[in-house]
Formats: C-alpha cells, structure tokens, sequence
C-alpha cells in the first residue's frame, strides 16, 4: 500500500444556520496510511464528530475532496464500517440480524445465505458476543450492545472502520475491557493487514493507548487540526505496563498540554 | 331520604370505609411480594388484606353505585325502566340473538355483526389507504406541506356531515353508512402513521444511510417496524371513532345494525331495548379497544430506543 490510504484534501464545512452561515471546519488536510490507528481529539464542539460524518459520507463538505484508496467518497458507502457513539441497534432485530443486515447489504450478491450467517456468526464471535447473538438489544448490556455495533461494522470487511466515541457512554472499566478487545481485533493478525480507523474520542488515555497517531483539533468555530503527534509506542501494548512508562506519560502530558493549555475553553 | 333504599346506603358506606385503590401499572403482579414473604420470615407482620382486594372490591362498588343511582332515578318516576326489568328483559333479548323476522326485525346479535361487518370494511378500506399514505406523508416533506391544511380543516368535521355526500354519491343506505366510516376512520390513520414516520430517530436512518440499504430493505427492516407502534395507536383511534360514528348513521341510514336497532326500538317505545343497546356497544367498543391494546403489546419493542 502506499503512503495515503484515506485523504482528506482542504475540507472546509459550512453549516447554514439561522444566524448565517457557520463555519465548522476549515482546510482540514488529513492523510491516513493503510493499517493506522488515527484518532482525533478535541474538544466537544470542535467539529470531530462532524469530520468523521464528512468521511462516512453523512455529511457532504462544501468544500475539499475525500479519496478513500484512491476513490473519491461522494456519499455513504459500505466499504466504510461505522461504530456509532449510542450503538444505534435495531431494537426489533436481534443481535445476530442487526448483523447479518449489515453482512447481506455487502455480500448478497456474491454469497449464498449459509456463507454470509457463517461471516455474522464470525463478526459476533470475534467481539465474544457469541452466546447472546439471538438475543434482542434491550437484553444486553450497553457494552455488549457496543460491541454488536463493532461486530456490525467488522462484517462488512470495510477498507476503514469509523469510530465516533465508540465507548463514550460506558462505565470506566467496561470500557477499559473493550479498548483492549478492540486492539486485538484491530491488529495485524497471520492473514490480515490490521485495519485502518479513524477514532473519535475525547478521552486522552484511550487516544494514547490505541492509536498510531493522535491528531489534535483546535476549537471551533472554524475548527482545524493544531497537531499531530506521533504515538511511537511499541506494540502490542499493555494498558498497565504501558502506564507506568515515562514515554507513555510525555505522550499523555503533551495531549493534555494541547487540550488544557492551549486550547483552553470557557468553561462551556 | 327515605326514597332512597338501604342497599344504595349500604354500599355507600362500605364505598367510604374502602381503602383507597392502590395505584400501580396493572403488569405488576402483586403476587410478587407475596411469594418474596413466604420465602423469608418477616421480621414483623402488619395485618393487611391483599393487595388485589381493594382493586377487586372498587369496580364492584362503582358497579353497585351505579344501579344504586340508577335504581333511584326508575323510582322517582318517569318511563325509566329499572335495572331488574331491564335485566330481565335483556335474557329475553339475548336468549335468541339471532332470528330473523324480515329485513327490519332481527336478532340483537345480527344487528351487531352487521354493525360490526360495515366498521370492519370502512375501517379496512381506510387502514388500506390511510397507512400507505401516512408513510408518503411522512417521508416526504412537500407531500405533507401539500396535505397539511386539507387534513387540518377536515379533520375536525363531524363524520356524519359527510353523510348526505354518501347518499347522493351511492344512492343507497348501507355504502353510505361504510363510507362515513371511511372517512372518520382515515383521519387517525394518515396523522398517527405520518407521525411515526418523522419520530423514526435518526440513528436508525443513519444506520440505513451507512449501510446504504436499498429502499425495500429500509422500508422492511426499519422503516416499517419503527413506525408499527404508532400505526397500531391510530389504528386503535381509528376503531374506536369507527365504533362512536357506527350508532349514529345507522340511526339515520337505517336497515340492519345497533344504531337503526336504537332508533328502531325508540319508535316502539321500549326503552329497556334501548338501554340493552347501550350497554352492548359499550361492551363491544371496550372488546374491540381492549383487542387493539394486545396487538399494541404485543408489537412494542419497550425500552429498546433507550440506553
């Protein structure tokens, strides 16, 4: 693969509103290589969640383009796989079919129903979701719905995952379990190149721990990214041994003097 | 004082000494609490009657009001018949409900079933298109500012206006009579499906977006169980309208049916017929109300939107 598997040339967003025209975001300049982890952070309100929309194609820029390998995003698509912040499960189907909707959008016209069960049951398995799978949303637990959602997203074989605050709305150690079930998953496995994603999140730890790169936002109105910071942690990484090291903290440090220091806000 | 009699003061009082009933959503059993006491001895015992006691006790006290009151009023004079007369009158009624005598003299049971069988074919025919057209409604922002006043200023017309138009159209009682029914039954129908449509929340059209799913597959899997609960509701409303509006064409188209069976026994002057009529389209508007609240559970997918 080559240098820039995502890229995302001069983006600027415009919103109409009511008081006039309000600018979101301004010359984002992005580019993303294959089997990178890349989270961007910010503050609430710095127009994150609205880049990745731009990306998923719920969102059209009014100016700038978006090549995902090489082919312009000019709407939603399923070759990108996207993880919403609340889960957003279908609450009449079952974990399984939520899945297996997503697996037979992708897959329909090449495979028979028998292959494409087998690929859902594989998504549900791979997040240890396998024994709830006939399970409906509101039996389970809000991580696991988040992980159906991870399962939903993985089944596609999407070119890039999209996680917009996957773990947001879970407890502290509910979510600690999943960030590390996600490296897994997201890793250079014997027959995979590890997948490309691009996170949002506003929790530096997370940032640090998952990502390659860490890309900073500055607050908006007129949002763009400040810095980007190299996370040359090697990997596979261990929450607890990691959080001891001094690399580790310089990295953290420095987000947090981005965030705090720099980017500091009102008190909103 | 004295003309009213010792059972009215009797269940007067007890009405009185009752315990309030305990408020509670009727899915809770109180058994529960019961069986959790019999597992641990408590640590104290406070007497107590069941719980399910006052709630038992209350309709039949509200029932025993009710023919208390009604009782009174046969009594103070005028052609009220008494509950008992009635009562009496309506086993006679009900012991062959279904004969036929010529067109205009039939069994209460004929009446309602065709009552029931023009409800049933109005209520159809506007289910068949009010809920296709409550969709286009609510998918479709032009379509619903293009219906948004006509509905408006139709809506809040009294169904039986639209009589006169069904004769003149139809020519005739009994197509007339359904078509009233069509009409006060679409009004529900299209507002409550069109409703559904907009409350549809946008996290599930951002799954559908995504994924990018083809129209039949968003229609199927969530457009149409999304917006269920809510075509259920009108059309629980559109029954209920549907069952009010049946009695009062009837009673002007005539033929068979509860409503012309009401007029009918009026012009005989048998009010006990009239009042067995009441109560029979009470309880088969509450059968049919009580039918649509089981359809209605049993397609809610509760606390599912939330968390």
């Amino acid at each position: 693969m080559n240098g820039k598997y995502l890229e995302i040339d001069q983006v600027n967003m415009v919103f109409d509103t009511k008081k006039g025209p309000f600018c979101a975001l301004q010359g984002i300049k992005l580019e993303i290589r294959a089997g990178e982890f890349v989270s961007l952070i910010g503050h609430s309100g710095c127009g994150k969640s609205t880049l990745l929309n731009i990306v998923a194609g719920l969102l059209r820029p009014s100016a700038g383009n978006i090549l995902l390998a090489e082919r312009e995003i000019r709407g939603p698509g399923p070759d990108r796989g996207v993880v919403f912040q609340n889960h957003s499960l279908l609450p009449w189907l079952t974990c399984f079919e939520n899945v297996y909707l997503a697996a037979e959008r992708v897959f329909a016209s090449t495979e028979d129903s028998a292959r494409m069960r087998e690929r859902t049951a594989k998504a549900l398995d791979m997040v240890h979701l396998d024994h709830a799978m006939h399970k409906y949303p509101h039996e389970i637990s809000g991580g696991m719905k988040q992980r159906v959602g991870i399962a939903r997203a993985l089944s596609m074989e999407p070119k890039i995952l999209l996680l917009d605050e996957p773990f947001g709305a879970l407890d502290a150690l509910t979510r600690a379990h999943l960030q590390d079930e996600l490296m897994r998953i997201v890793a250079p496995g014997a027959n995979s190149a590890g997948s490309t994603v691009l996170m949002v999140t506003h929790d530096v730890d997370e940032a640090v721990l998952l990502s390659d790169r860490v890309v900073m936002m500055t607050n908006g109105p007129a949002a763009t990214i400040g810095e980007i910071i190299e996370i040359d942690l090697p990997r596979p990484r261990q929450r607890l041994a990691l959080a001891s090291t001094l690399r580790y903290m310089a990295l953290r440090s420095a987000l947090l003097e981005f965030l705090y220091h720099k980017q500091m806000r009102e008190a909103a | 004082m004295s003309a009213i009699p010792a059972p009215f003061m009797q269940s007067l009082k007890s009405a009185l000494v009752a315990p309030p009933p305990v408020h509670q959503p009727a899915r809770l059993k109180p058994a529960m609490n019961e069986s959790q006491v019999a597992d641990e001895p408590p640590l104290y015992v406070r007497a107590k009657a069941p719980e399910w006691l006052p709630r038992l006790i209350a309709p039949l006290i509200g029932f025993g009001l009710f023919l208390a009151f009604w009782e009174a009023l046969s009594k103070a004079g005028g052609q009220l018949p008494s509950p008992l007369s009635t009562w009496h009158s309506a086993m006679d009624v009900f012991s062959n409900p279904f004969y036929k005598k010529g067109p205009n003299d039939q069994g209460i049971g004929w009446n309602v079933l065709t009552s029931l069988g023009r409800v049933g074919i109005g209520f159809g025919a506007a289910a068949a298109v009010g809920i296709p057209l409550g969709f286009m409604i609510g998918r479709f922002r032009f379509l619903s500012d293009m219906a948004a006043p006509i509905i408006s200023i139709l809506k809040p017309v009294s169904p039986l206006a639209w009589l006169p138009i069904g004769l003149m159209v139809f020519k005739a009682a009994n197509p007339a009579a359904i078509y009233v029914i069509f009409v006060c039954s679409l009004w529900p129908m299209i507002v409550n499906t069109a409703v559904g449509v907009r409350q549809i929340p946008q996290d599930y059209l951002n799954v559908a977006r995504v994924l990018n799913l083809s129209e039949w597959k968003v229609f199927t899997r969530i457009l149409f169980p999304a917006v269920l609960p809510y075509m259920i509701t009108g059309v629980r409303l559109s029954v209920g309208v549907a069952w009010l509006v049946i009695v009062a064409a009837e009673m002007l188209t005539g033929g068979v049916g509860i409503g012309f069976w009401v007029w009918d026994e009026w012009n005989n002057l048998n009010v006990q017929h009239i009042i067995i009529a009441i109560f029979t389209v009470g309880i088969v508007g509450l059968a049919l109300e009580q039918f649509m609240m089981l359809l209605a559970r049993r397609f809610s997918y509760d606390d599912g939107r939330q968390s």
